[in-house]
């Protein structure tokens, strides 16, 4: 008998061509939090989906002991009669149904006539909600609440599957601070009650909060299980990337020229609310080889800033002067903004970056395509050229140009993203959120990417989240706050304190 | 990696993949033809089907006049197949070419029988009038943005009813020999009377020649660049299938009247618009539109003015089968073009073209549109009611699309 309620002993998986995971152990005492950290593609949610049955037992090698019995799950719903559930992080919520619908989904409370009993469902869904923390009425259809709380009722729903070992994988990764800390207070209330939980995550403040042991996979393979004590930041990322990064971001000494872009009082309004302002009054610039940040919090109008900028891709009423070198420029589609040279690289890459079912060379290209034209007609040996430079000058991990994007990691889609834009050869180039959903290692590269352009006397704006990452590489950042400016700073001034401070500014009232 | 000798380096490792150079090749030569064959399920499936209805009819299938007819009869569906599987691509749908088809053909019977205009004429006109239409539909779907499947349901109804409305509830007849021809007339006896017609055996050889020419050069082009391509003895092996087939077909039309018109408009359009799919910045544009249509807006691509476009030649298109079809019966009547977009729509899924679009290409659509008719020709020579016919093609659709859903699960896309 031992305190574990978990074991996984030597999961190897192998697939056609690839061992994801080879000889892994895993062992989760029960009671605790524990964080399992690793890049993007290191195994974490493979070894998941072997525990939770997706892959069912006799598709992989070694033992699953969970409450001290060998266990050889044949599905998903196998696994959760066990108490075992995982919360993926694209949330499987129906957004037209109701909380307590979802929550009771496939699971739905019947009375003793074989039909649903509404207002136990809700009555049962409405303590539920208590458990979490959510005060929405269970009636409310999730279309209607933010991914916070759609969070919350994920968690409510596997409450509702009496969990025992909950299974978290990225939990935090589209939720905003406010959201993400009640997330994490819940996780250690639910441990109160008894309930085990493993939380996958690529942010390394999060696991040291939450965890009480994190354990790191690497390559397939398990490098080691850390107690609480022992966790520093430097440990697991060193541990993940195999390597030690002295400096999480690659040095950049700017070398800063002429005005490239200047946007003055850029104003639009929300696309169906006409009347309801998104971004108000914006003025900025960037420089020849000057690395510029965006801060705001969500919700700030980053990214609307950016696509109502790039060929009015977002919003109505849109008002403003646009200046490329000075000379004031109609930016009305994509191509026209395209043509004058700015690009923007979108912050959710697999529903605007890419075109999953088709190939790398062929996503390089979608911008371009004109450049490659001979006669008429499009050069593809000339483009399997050009997708081959990319490949390894911007190391995408993959065999050939000719893979499916849908089959790359993050990293490896954004460096795609990237690629596509670098070959339209912009003068401008947005970067909105460019390192979301990124492993450590593969930031890096991003972030030496982004320092190459900008050596190369290109303009570079980059929006995120993330304020270290803004004040690790730009030269320059802009705060954002209720769609307004409300303040810009040298990178040398802008601590995260006086940056917190611009980003919560309010509207005077 | 587990090899039987424990103490592996770093370099037996790295060499562990050249270890037995001769098997490996052999495996990886396995690999791509079998990958080749996996691409190609269609058209191997239509071989199939050709041998299996060969057999059931005795060789009737086969046979010279059967071959001609298999063409002509099936001219119509081909030429909406492309224009279909385009739209398809894009993620639309068309479902009112059975009707525009239909209207055009009354409005040819219009100009070349009732106004006695020249044939050429009747034919530019009937097909300005299907590029109208496109422009008709195609204004709904791409700049107030109503859903292919709704306009073209729409346009379904008013077009059947124009088409009725055009002809006044009577049929147009008698038709123009040079009208006729479109549907039923052949390239022939230009030397003179022969057993074999040497200008169709000519131009078999011809379109013989330029199929290997074309495909030893895209493959030393690939090679140039340092892309991969299939072992060599699979690409002879394919060129001779291929060669064959087309000596054998061309055989066939040169001992019975030679190459039909049909065909002729048949082959330029699909040369034409596999070019156009594959190498030109335009069909480049409909594949990123139906595979990712926010990146491609987001990519600067013009996606209405793609979606319009797509529809006015889809009309063009639909005029064009209306055009062969009623040359073909030598009358425009009201219940012409009946069924012809769903022909049309199964032969692109058939042919691999993803509901969701993104996926298909116009050589499957036209393999898809073959299927269909040798599964028609085959069923009426064998005598097997219409009843029964709809039951098998119905069949066929669902497990076509079945097999491709299958398949693309299996590789995990």
């Amino acid at each position: 008998m031992t305190t574990n309620i978990l074991e996984m002993r030597g999961i190897t998986k192998t697939f056609p061509g690839v061992k994801a995971l080879s000889n892994v152990t895993l062992e989760v005492a029960r009671g605790e939090v524990h964080a399992i950290c690793g890049e993007n593609g290191a195994g974490k949610s493979t070894l998941m989906k072997v525990l939770s049955g997706v892959y069912p037992h006799g598709t992989y090698d070694g033992d699953i002991v969970f409450e001290n019995e060998v266990v050889e799950f044949k599905d998903l719903t196998d696994s959760e009669s066990k108490g075992i559930v995982i919360i993926h992080q694209e949330l499987a919520l129906s957004p037209y149904l109701s909380i307590a619908e979802n929550i009771f989904l496939n699971n739905e409370l019947k009375g003793r006539n074989g039909l649903i009993d509404w207002n136990k469902t809700n009555f049962e869904a409405s303590k539920l909600l208590a458990r979490v923390g959510l005060k929405e009425n269970p009636t409310t259809k999730i279309m209607d609440i933010g991914v916070g709380k759609q969070q919350l009722v994920e968690i409510a729903k596997a409450l509702s599957k009496q969990v025992k070992l909950l299974i978290l994988d990225e939990p935090t990764a589209a939720l905003n601070d406010e959201d993400s800390d009640h997330l994490l207070d819940l996780i250690l209330h639910l441990k109160g009650q008894g309930i085990t939980s493993i939380i996958i995550s690529h942010k390394l403040n999060e696991i040291k909060k939450v965890s009480d042991t994190v354990t790191v996979i690497r390559d397939g393979k398990t490098i080691e299980t850390i107690a609480k004590a022992d966790v520093t930041e430097d440990r697991i990322i060193k541990d993940m990337v195999g390597r030690d990064l002295e400096h999480r971001y690659p040095d950049h000494t700017p070398n800063i020229g002429e005005e490239l872009l200047r946007v003055e009082d850029w104003t639009a309004h929300h696309p169906q609310d006409t009347s309801r302002v998104m971004v108000d009054k914006v003025n900025l610039n960037v420089r020849a080889g000057e690395i510029v940040g965006i801060a705001g919090l969500m919700g700030a109008g980053r990214t609307e800033f950016a696509m109502s900028l790039f060929g009015q891709s977002y919003g109505s009423k849109i008002t403003g002067k646009v200046f490329l070198r000075g000379k004031e420029i109609k930016t009305r589609s994509v191509a026209e903004a395209i043509d004058h040279g700015i690009a923007y690289a979108t912050e959710d890459r697999k529903t605007y970056g890419l075109n999953l079912i088709e190939d790398i060379k062929r996503n390089i290209s979608m911008a371009s395509l004109k450049k490659l034209e001979k006669y008429g007609l499009v050069h593809d040996n000339e483009e399997y050229k050009v997708a081959n430079e990319f490949r390894s000058s911007m190391n995408i991990k993959a065999p050939s140009v000719l893979v499916k994007t849908g089959k790359l990691s993050g990293g490896n889609q954004q460096k795609v993203v990237l690629s596509k834009w670098i070959y339209a050869d912009p003068d401008v180039l947005i970067l909105d959120e460019p390192t979301r959903g990124i492993d450590v290692g593969a930031k890096y590269e991003i972030y030496s990417i982004i320092n190459r352009l900008a050596a190369a006397g290109k303009g570079i704006i980059v929006i995120s989240s993330e304020l270290p990452e803004l004040l690790g590489i730009c030269d320059r950042v802009y705060a954002l706050s209720e769609g307004r400016i409300t303040g810009e700073l040298p990178v040398e001034e802008a601590t995260p304190e006086a940056m917190l401070k611009l980003m919560t500014m309010e509207k005077p009232r | 990696m587990s090899n039987p000798n424990p103490p592996v380096t770093e370099e037996t490792h790295a060499a562990g993949g050249n270890i037995n150079p001769v098997d490996n090749k052999f495996t990886e030569r396995l690999s791509h033809v079998l990958a080749d064959l996996g691409k190609n399920g269609i058209f191997i499936a239509l071989i199939a089907v050709v041998v299996l209805f060969s057999f059931l009819t005795n060789g009737i299938l086969l046979r010279p006049q059967n071959i001609s007819n298999l063409v002509v009869q099936n001219g119509y569906i081909l030429v909406l197949a492309i224009g279909m599987v385009m739209v398809i691509i894009a993620g639309h749908i068309d479902l009112s070419v059975g009707s525009v088809a239909a209207f055009v053909g009354a409005c040819s019977g219009v100009f070349a029988v009732q106004w006695g205009l020249p044939w050429w004429l009747s034919v530019i006109l009937s097909l300005v009038i299907g590029a109208l239409v496109g422009v008709w539909q195609g204004f709904w779907i791409a700049f107030v943005g109503i859903p292919a499947f709704i306009v073209t349901l729409a346009g379904m109804l008013i077009f059947r009813g124009l088409a009725l409305v055009v002809l006044g509830n009577a049929n147009i007849g008698s038709f123009p020999t040079e009208y006729r021809a479109l549907g039923n007339g052949f390239l022939t006896n230009l030397f003179g009377e022969f057993e074999l017609d040497p200008l169709t055996l000519g131009v078999g050889a011809i379109a013989i020649i330029a199929l290997i020419v074309q495909q030893v050069r895209t493959r030393r082009g690939r090679q140039k660049y340092g892309q991969d391509v299939e072992p060599m003895a699979w690409f002879i092996t394919k060129l001779v299938l291929i060669s064959a087939a087309i000596g054998f077909f061309a055989y066939s039309l040169a001992s019975y009247k030679g190459i039909p018109i049909t065909l002729i408009i048949l082959a330029v359009l699909i040369l034409v618009y596999g070019i156009v799919m594959n190498r030109t910045v335009f069909g480049r544009h409909i594949y990123a539109i139906g595979g990712n249509r926010h990146a491609a807006e987001l990519s600067g691509i013009k996606t209405r003015r793609v979606d319009f476009w797509l529809f006015v030649n889809m009309g063009t298109l639909a005029a064009l089968a209306g055009l062969i079809f009623t040359a073909r019966l030598n009358l425009a009547g009201p219940k012409a073009g009946d069924g012809f977009e769903l022909e049309a729509i199964s032969a692109a899924f058939i042919g691999g073209a993803a509901v969701q679009g993104g996926v298909g290409t116009i050589g499957g659509a036209i393999i898809g549109g073959l299927i269909i008719g040798v599964l028609n020709n085959g069923m009426s020579i064998m005598g097997i009611g219409i009843e029964w016919q709809q039951v098998v093609k119905g069949m066929v659709l669902l497990l076509a699309v079945a097999f491709d859903v299958y398949n693309r699960r299996r590789s995990g896309s």
